[in-house]
């Protein structure tokens, strides 16, 4: 019986890792639900009022944004779509290639799928904390704990506020003291209160984990059943083993 | 009705062995009766076989082979074709899965003797086997053209840069091109889905013929054929049809119920199966910042990183997987089995299979030194094994043993003297414990004590 134990141990190995993000900083949970269609459907509104203005997610059609949303096509026409005129299009940008890359240097990423590369807590910590940085080489005059030096303006800023930051002691691993940032203090609050920002983040994160896979609600409605009749089969299966095998000593 | 039957049974018989193959393969293919879990792994890679193909198939259908599109048409197959993310979660995960079950049908291998007389050949037909199957899941990897698609072709492409003299020119015509770019996907893309599955697929089926040749070894490692009744048939063998059919039925359900559970609630597996850098689309100008292969490559990859000198990794790493194929003859022990072997075999197997786990870990961390010197610590343990089990395959004398320390430690000895590096002494002289006392042990305590002592094996099957 030990057998059995120990290669489960095996498939779980591969498991038992990836923790802590990268940079060091600590990523904030941004406890995502993608059942969560409320939710889904506020975020859907700051990003495509605030993000896809620059950023495309261009795998991501209109028509199927609205079914995961569960909203009709009428609604996401009137409510959502401002950049396209047919429900299929995909979600894309006015903004040419070349213009994006004379503006930004780097054209703005396609965010179809960032949350699968970026993760929601990371996402959402950026989100968290841009802050002002006076150094004249930042172009916007932001910058960012997670993504250090980002070329990304703080589009955000009329809802969040201006954030400063508050330097601590900080010993590095060579025992030196540098001047780190801790934390991050509101200096100018903005339209939203922090927790009323939190919580947008969080939508427009719950919304981007959506737009990385539009299917993951119904893979986990399918699983289940999936699971249940595998549990079954084994049911039959296992009694059939049972009947055959009585005449084997 | 069953006239019918049998009046199609015979004719086809007339014309074709259907029934001959019938009972040479399943109905009178005569088992040893006390197979246990080790023996669901040989069916399941048939199973998970299957799915790659099918899943494959209807993938190669909708993905684009093309620079351009491969990372869009992946995305396509995930968002717009019906139940596209099905297909490609069971390919994805399938061959995740496909290294898990053959890792496991491969340790059961060891641990039971079966590469021992008489299954030379059909080990070292499974080892060929394992072979093209890294292959084709290398290449495989390139196809959704992300970033670790990309980096990762390139990494591994590279090392052939390292065989001196031709090393240039024949990675330019692996890649069709001085970097991976559009010829080196599309290559891939033709040997991944016509090239190797073929080999695999005739590989697969003289491995079984050569496995029901000879017949299956079992956990005593007993052959069963030496003991038949006066029919011919082994006393200790049940035909596979209907026993081990249902048997592996059942195998194949609890299979399957892990594998969906992955498949529709963790296809990612944490980034272990699908990484996370692989959903950034391949950029030829970025390299990103910790390049690592899948997990099923990564002991092999920490045994490369473990060695400073590219050329020396290269061929390490090569030997890592080839010394698998001398098996049968490394280990020339008359017991097959695990369980009759000695105590010291025991441990030795164990921290074999510690060491590779190990070491597959190390593989996917940045190469920070203390994990480096660790990776080539446990190098020294991987190849260290091969070296004991050849010194555990017969009664040695005193000589033997003192003789094999001494030439492991000198290897040992002068491979750290060729690294040594004064800034990293005290890491070194602490690390060089670990080869020492696994080789002094396992080298002194057969002299000292009776723990290398066989116990007698049976002449008939145990109970299962």
């Amino acid at each position: 019986m030990t057998t059995p134990i120990v290669a489960f141990l095996f498939l779980l190995l591969p498991v038992a890792s990836l923790a802590a993000g990268p940079g060091g900083v600590p990523l904030r949970s941004a406890e995502v639900d993608i059942t969560d269609q409320a939710s889904l459907q506020r975020g859907a509104r700051l990003f495509v009022n605030y993000c896809l203005s620059c950023h495309s997610a261009r795998y991501m059609r209109y028509s199927q944004m609205g079914k995961g949303l569960g909203l009709t096509d009428d609604q996401v026409q009137d409510n959502l779509m401002f950049a396209a005129d047919k429900i299929a299009q995909p979600m894309d940008v006015a903004m040419s290639l070349g213009d994006a890359k004379r503006w930004f240097g780097n054209p703005p990423p396609d965010l179809s799928v960032v949350a699968r590369s970026r993760g929601a807590d990371w996402l959402y910590t950026y989100m968290l904390t841009f802050y002002k940085d006076d150094d004249p080489a930042r172009p916007y005059g932001v910058n960012n704990l997670v993504f250090k030096d980002v070329g990304m303006p703080d589009v955000l800023w009329e809802l969040r506020g201006i954030q400063v930051p508050v330097y601590g002691e900080a010993g590095d691993a060579h025992g030196a003291e540098t001047a780190a940032i801790a934390d991050l203090a509101l200096q100018t609050p903005g339209l939203r209160t922090p927790a009323e920002f939190s919580r947008d983040m969080r939508d427009l994160v719950n919304f981007l984990v959506f737009v990385g896979e539009p299917a993951q609600a119904k893979r986990h409605r399918v699983g289940l059943w999936v699971l249940a009749f595998i549990i079954l089969f084994f049911i039959v299966s296992y009694a059939l083993y049972r009947e055959y095998w009585k005449d084997v000593h | 009705m069953n006239g019918t039957r049998t009046g199609l049974l015979s004719w086809i018989d007339e014309r074709f062995p259907l029934t001959k193959l019938w009972n040479e393969h399943l109905a009178q293919y005569y088992a040893p009766k006390n197979f246990n879990f080790w023996y669901f792994f040989g069916s399941l890679a048939l199973v998970v076989l299957i799915v790659q193909f099918l899943s494959g198939i209807w993938l190669a259908m909708y993905y684009k082979p093309d620079a351009q599109f491969a990372f869009s048409s992946v995305e396509y197959i995930m968002r717009d074709v019906e139940w596209g993310w099905l297909i490609r979660y069971l390919h994805s995960t399938g061959a995740s899965a496909f290294f898990v079950v053959v890792y496991l049908h491969m340790f059961r291998g060891i641990l039971y003797g079966s590469y021992k007389s008489p299954r030379e050949l059909l080990w070292l037909v499974g080892v060929v086997i394992y072979v093209v199957l890294m292959a084709e899941a290398f290449m495989g990897y390139l196809l959704p053209w992300g970033q670790m698609s990309y980096w990762g072709a390139q990494v591994i492409i590279s090392l052939f840069g390292a065989i001196p003299g031709i090393g240039e020119a024949l990675t330019t015509w692996i890649r069709g091109d001085y970097v991976v770019s559009d010829a080196t996907l599309n290559r891939f893309f033709a040997l991944h889905v016509v090239a190797l599955p073929i080999a695999l697929l005739g590989l697969i089926v003289v491995h079984i013929m050569a496995l029901h040749e000879v017949g299956s070894n079992n956990p005593d490692g007993v052959e069963i054929k030496k003991n038949k009744d006066e029919n011919g048939i082994p006393r200790d063998g049940i035909p596979f049809h209907p026993y081990y059919s249902v048997k592996d039925i059942m195998g194949v359900a609890v299979f399957l119920f892990l594998f969906s559970f992955v498949v529709f609630f963790v296809p990612e597996m944490g980034g272990w199966f699908l990484e996370h850098d692989n959903f950034v689309p391949a950029d030829p100008l970025t390299t990103p910042e910790h390049i690592k292969p899948l997990w099923y490559f990564t002991p092999y990859y920490a045994i490369l990183r473990a060695i400073p000198d590219k050329l020396t990794g290269v061929l390490a790493m090569g030997l890592a997987i080839v010394v698998f194929f001398f098996l049968p003859w490394i280990d020339r022990h008359p017991v097959k089995s695990v369980r009759y072997r000695s105590p010291l075999f025991k441990l030795l197997l164990a921290l074999f299979a510690v060491t590779f786990v190990f070491l597959g870990y190390l593989g996917t961390q940045p190469a920070y030194p203390v994990l480096s010197e660790l990776g080539l610590r446990f190098s020294e343990l991987y190849f260290g094994f091969f070296v004991l089990l050849w010194a555990y395959s017969r009664d040695r004398s005193a000589g033997v043993f003192w003789t094999t320390l001494l030439v492991v430690l000198a290897v040992i000895g002068v491979i750290d003297w060729i690294r040594f590096d004064p800034s990293k002494s005290t890491l070194m002289m602490v690390s060089l414990l670990i080869p020492v006392v696994y080789f002094v042990g396992f080298l002194v305590l057969p002299m000292l004590t009776r723990l290398n002592e066989s116990r007698p094996v049976p002449e008939r099957l145990t109970a299962k």
